[in-house]
């Protein structure tokens, strides 16, 4: 693909996301929409450490339940606008990252991964017992003040594009990050951290840079995700099988690349949705064997994701079109 | 502070822990010949309690006489698991590695809740029930049932791998697979005997504590954590050191709750687990490199 | 004299088994120094000691008169060594291009300038037509080379070599040892622990031979090639 014909791609993937709401007016439809774009936003935020840098984390979750924590603390108790609420609890995020990096890079491969499951669970119960945050029962989003300043809608439309907006804004990081001296670096340590070491890259550092980076983006979408919901408790933001989601949107699109996300979002919240709606919620079951069936087949035969696969086929049709 | 709480706390902890070492010991396995975590280690746990329940509950076979068939089953499941899934992944990058052993949780959890119905079944007045008191201490009889039982399972694992050939072979393997092949030692059958045994493992210490504690399709989580973290205590792919660590991890944990409060139970073994890696990464009883 | 690199009674043990012991030896600006060795004579311990790879055990390291004993790799490439390795250790997901721009991101974070850095070592090595390839794709004797290339964008002082030539053909030997000659004519001093003796002999200005973890003789090619000791190591082998 030239420069050229992926900008236009680019362009008018947003212009159609743009009108997106309008095509599709069903508020339930609406709600898949916004479900895809928060999901891939994440995967984004995830994708920078677990995909870039190759540390796989099961415990973002983590920093999703500070940011939908934070904000909601700050709006709840001294009436603080989500929107700056939704920045402080990035920050938080980013502090604990490293807290939680400087713990846990210790540990190489599948103990990282135990390690930040481990963190992830602590907060968990933390957060279940502590009143002050509601404990159980979880904290309300109040609703006598509506509007963008408290960031509280009757209609799914405004969600929709703050989650766009969210998602853009992380990518454009992502994208960023990709193009600067931090993507070669992050590359180079999953590649060989040995011989990123010979070159002068602090191991340590840079994966706290990913790390810090990551969290700020995840907590950014549990602020996103609290006002979108309107209630949050222990339950709903700070479980591991949420941290499963975000990196399996990430696997499934295309890990280590910049759109594999989305790719991996629209398909997984697709079905999710869809075996909601078939099996009318009871699940009793089956929705997991299904939810498990792809990850298996995912990490057996595609290990890239979709985009690998469809860059590989690709690539094959044009080597076959050279050949002829 | 009463002393007879606390030693009666301490001894309860000891006993439980006998059983975590139990599951630890399997996972211990796995990752010594593979070096996979099996994140799907607690289910293999959740299968043998369901396989002790239904084994009871339909033809009344106690759960103390079925053990050795529920063994013989989470063998061949744990063997079948390494032959259709993990085989495949073995020499595939970690993240492949991670999200297959993962994707098999979700879809045991699945299977059990599909099968089974997601709730809370309980093994009632098996063989071992009831009470002893010695010296003013109160024992669980199930729970010093699953102790023993355990404790000689774990002995049963050391010595098949410290005192028999296939057990030498194992452990060849693990430490160096492309020697052992060069031997003769086949790598794929070793990799299989290592998934086999390692779920036998959870699946023994699922059906001795299917005497005493609810049996329910996500039963695995808790015990997966806490097998990671006698792991991680007691040094990779060490028997011994994994059954120091259980105790420890017991102890620590019904201690912990006692003293802090029992919901915080698993955040206080989690914690213990991160300040471990802080100090030692190397595991409280592994050896520094 | 302009001494780059002092090494001062070091020792390496592994638990109780000792790998180097008591080797002093120093290295001048702009030289090339041969390490060689029978097998298991601890030359790739001493070179990674020497590239921070492991802290020694005992003794120094000194490098442009700081002590750089036990310093991390990271922070030796910033004071101006860099290695290569044994065996091959590129980034297999970048191109050719890309690898060499990590090594020139040390000195300078832009992006734009570490891919002109990179452009030019990839010259000077000879990779230039390779440049838009996966690293991945390279034959061996192309990834040395890579690894080469990688390392002097860093803009080293001192280059560590580890066994550049093995596994090449005669006339790949050849071209390596061009380009060694040519490093050398940079002002970079190279330090080379080498199997391949028609590589190493013609160019080294001086050669430290151990056995046993021991230092057992030095000097010119020359002196070493009639030195009885080391004959006699190399035939008791």
């Amino acid at each position: 693909m030239t420069p050229k014909q992926r900008n236009t791609l680019i362009v008018s993937g947003m212009g159609f996301a743009l009108v997106l709401p309008f095509i599709v007016s069903n508020p339930s439809h609406q709600n898949y929409l916004i479900l895809v774009l928060m999901f891939a936003q994440i995967g984004v935020a995830w994708n920078i450490l677990g995909g870039y840098v190759g540390q796989v984390s099961l415990g973002h979750v983590a920093f999703f339940g500070i940011g939908a924590y934070t904000s909601t603390v700050l709006l709840v108790s001294v009436g603080l606008s989500p929107w700056i609420g939704m920045l402080i609890g990035g920050v938080v995020a980013a502090f604990f990252g490293l807290l939680i990096g400087w713990i846990c890079f210790r540990f190489k491969g599948h103990y990282f991964t135990m390690a930040t499951i481990a963190v992830a669970e602590i907060l968990q119960v933390l957060f279940t017992n502590w009143e002050g945050v509601g404990g159980a029962v979880g904290l309300y989003v109040p609703l006598d003040q509506q509007g963008w300043w408290a960031m509280v809608f009757n209609s799914k439309l405004p969600y929709y594009y703050i989650a766009l907006g969210l998602f853009t804004v992380t990518l454009l990081a992502n994208w960023a990050i990709e193009k600067s001296f931090l993507g070669y670096y992050f590359r180079a340590i999953k590649d060989d951290p040995e011989a990123a070491r010979s070159l002068g890259v602090s191991l340590t550092d840079y994966k706290l840079v990913a790390i810090a980076i990551s969290s700020f983006f995840a907590a950014l979408g549990g602020s996103f995700y609290a006002q979108k919901e309107l209630f949050i408790d222990p339950g709903s933001v700070l479980v591991t099988s949420l941290s499963i989601k975000m990196s399996l949107v990430t696997i499934l699109g295309g890990i280590g690349s910049l759109f594999g996300p989305l790719v991996g979002s629209v398909l997984l919240t697709g079905i999710e949705e869809a075996t909601r709606q078939i099996l009318g919620g009871s699940g009793m079951g089956i929705d997991l064997i299904i939810y498990a069936t792809i990850i298996i087949a995912v990490a057996i035969y595609y290990p890239t994701g979709i985009l690998g696969w469809a860059k590989r086929f690709l690539r094959r049709g044009k080597k076959a079109e050279d050949g002829a | 502070m009463n002393w007879d709480i606390l030693l009666q706390t301490l001894l309860s902890g000891i006993l439980i822990g006998m059983v975590y070492a139990l599951v630890a010991v399997g996972l211990s396995i796995i990752y010594g010949v593979m070096e996979i975590v099996n994140f799907a280690h607690g289910e293999f746990l959740m299968f043998g309690m369901y396989s002790s329940f239904w084994l009871f509950t339909l033809f009344a076979l106690d759960p103390l006489l079925t053990l050795p068939l529920s063994a013989l089953f989470l063998f061949a499941l744990g063997a079948l698991v390494y032959r259709f899934t993990i085989k495949r992944i073995a020499s595939a990058p970690m993240v492949s590695q991670i999200f297959a052993t993962f994707g098999l949780m979700i879809l045991f959890r699945g299977v059990a809740q599909f099968l089974w119905k997601p709730d809370f079944r309980t093994v009632e007045n098996s063989l071992v029930s009831g009470n002893i008191v010695v010296s003013g201490l109160y024992f669980g009889i199930p729970h010093l049932v699953a102790a023993v039982g355990a404790v000689l399972a774990t002995g049963g694992v050391w010595w098949f791998i410290n005192r028999t050939r296939l057990g030498a072979a194992l452990e060849a393997t693990a430490q160096d697979k492309e020697a052992a092949q060069l031997m003769g030692i086949p790598s794929h059958w070793m990799f299989a005997l290592a998934w086999g045994l390692g779920a036998a493992c959870a699946g023994v210490a699922g059906v001795l504590l299917s005497t005493f504690f609810p049996i329910f399709p996500e039963v695995g989580a808790t015990f997966s954590l806490i097998a990671f973290v006698v792991v991680a205590l007691g040094g990779f792919g060490n028997v011994t050191g994994a059954f120091w660590a259980g105790i420890i991890v017991g102890v620590v944990e019904v201690l912990g709750g006692f003293l802090i409060g029992p919901e915080y139970k698993l955040a206080i073994v989690l914690t213990l687990f991160l300040l471990v890696i802080i100090v030692r990464p190397q595991g409280l009883m592994g050896r520094a490199e | 004299m302009n001494k780059l690199l002092v090494v001062d009674k070091l020792g390496k043990h592994f638990g109780g088994i000792v790998a180097n012991e008591d080797i002093s030896f120093h290295l001048d600006a702009g030289q090339i120094v041969g390490l060689i060795g029978p097998n298991g004579a601890g030359k790739t311990t001493l070179f990674n000691c020497i590239a921070g790879f492991y802290p020694p055990s005992e003794g120094t390291i000194r490098f442009l008169g700081n002590d750089i004993t036990g310093m991390p790799s990271p922070k030796m490439a910033h004071m101006g060594i860099a290695r290569t390795f044994q065996i091959v250790r590129s980034f297999g997901s970048m191109t050719v291009l890309e690898n060499v721009m990590v090594g020139a991101m040390l000195r300078n974070k832009s992006v734009s300038i570490a891919h002109e850095r990179a452009s030019d070592e990839l010259e000077f090595c000879g990779l230039s037509s390779r440049a838009s390839v996966p690293a991945s794709d390279l034959t061996v004797a192309e990834q040395r080379r890579l690894e080469v290339a990688r390392a002097l964008a860093t803009e080293p002082h001192l280059l560590l070599l580890d066994e550049m030539m093995a596994g090449l053909t005669p006339s790949e030997v050849q071209e390596a040892v061009g380009l060694v000659k040519t490093i050398q004519k940079r002002g970079i001093a190279c330090l080379i622990v080498e199997h391949v003796m028609e590589g190493i002999m013609p160019i080294a200005d001086h050669m430290i031979v151990l056995d046993y973890g021991r230092k057992i003789a030095e000097g010119t090619p020359a002196e070493i090639s009639c030195d009885p000791v080391v004959l006699a190591a190399y035939l008791g082998e």
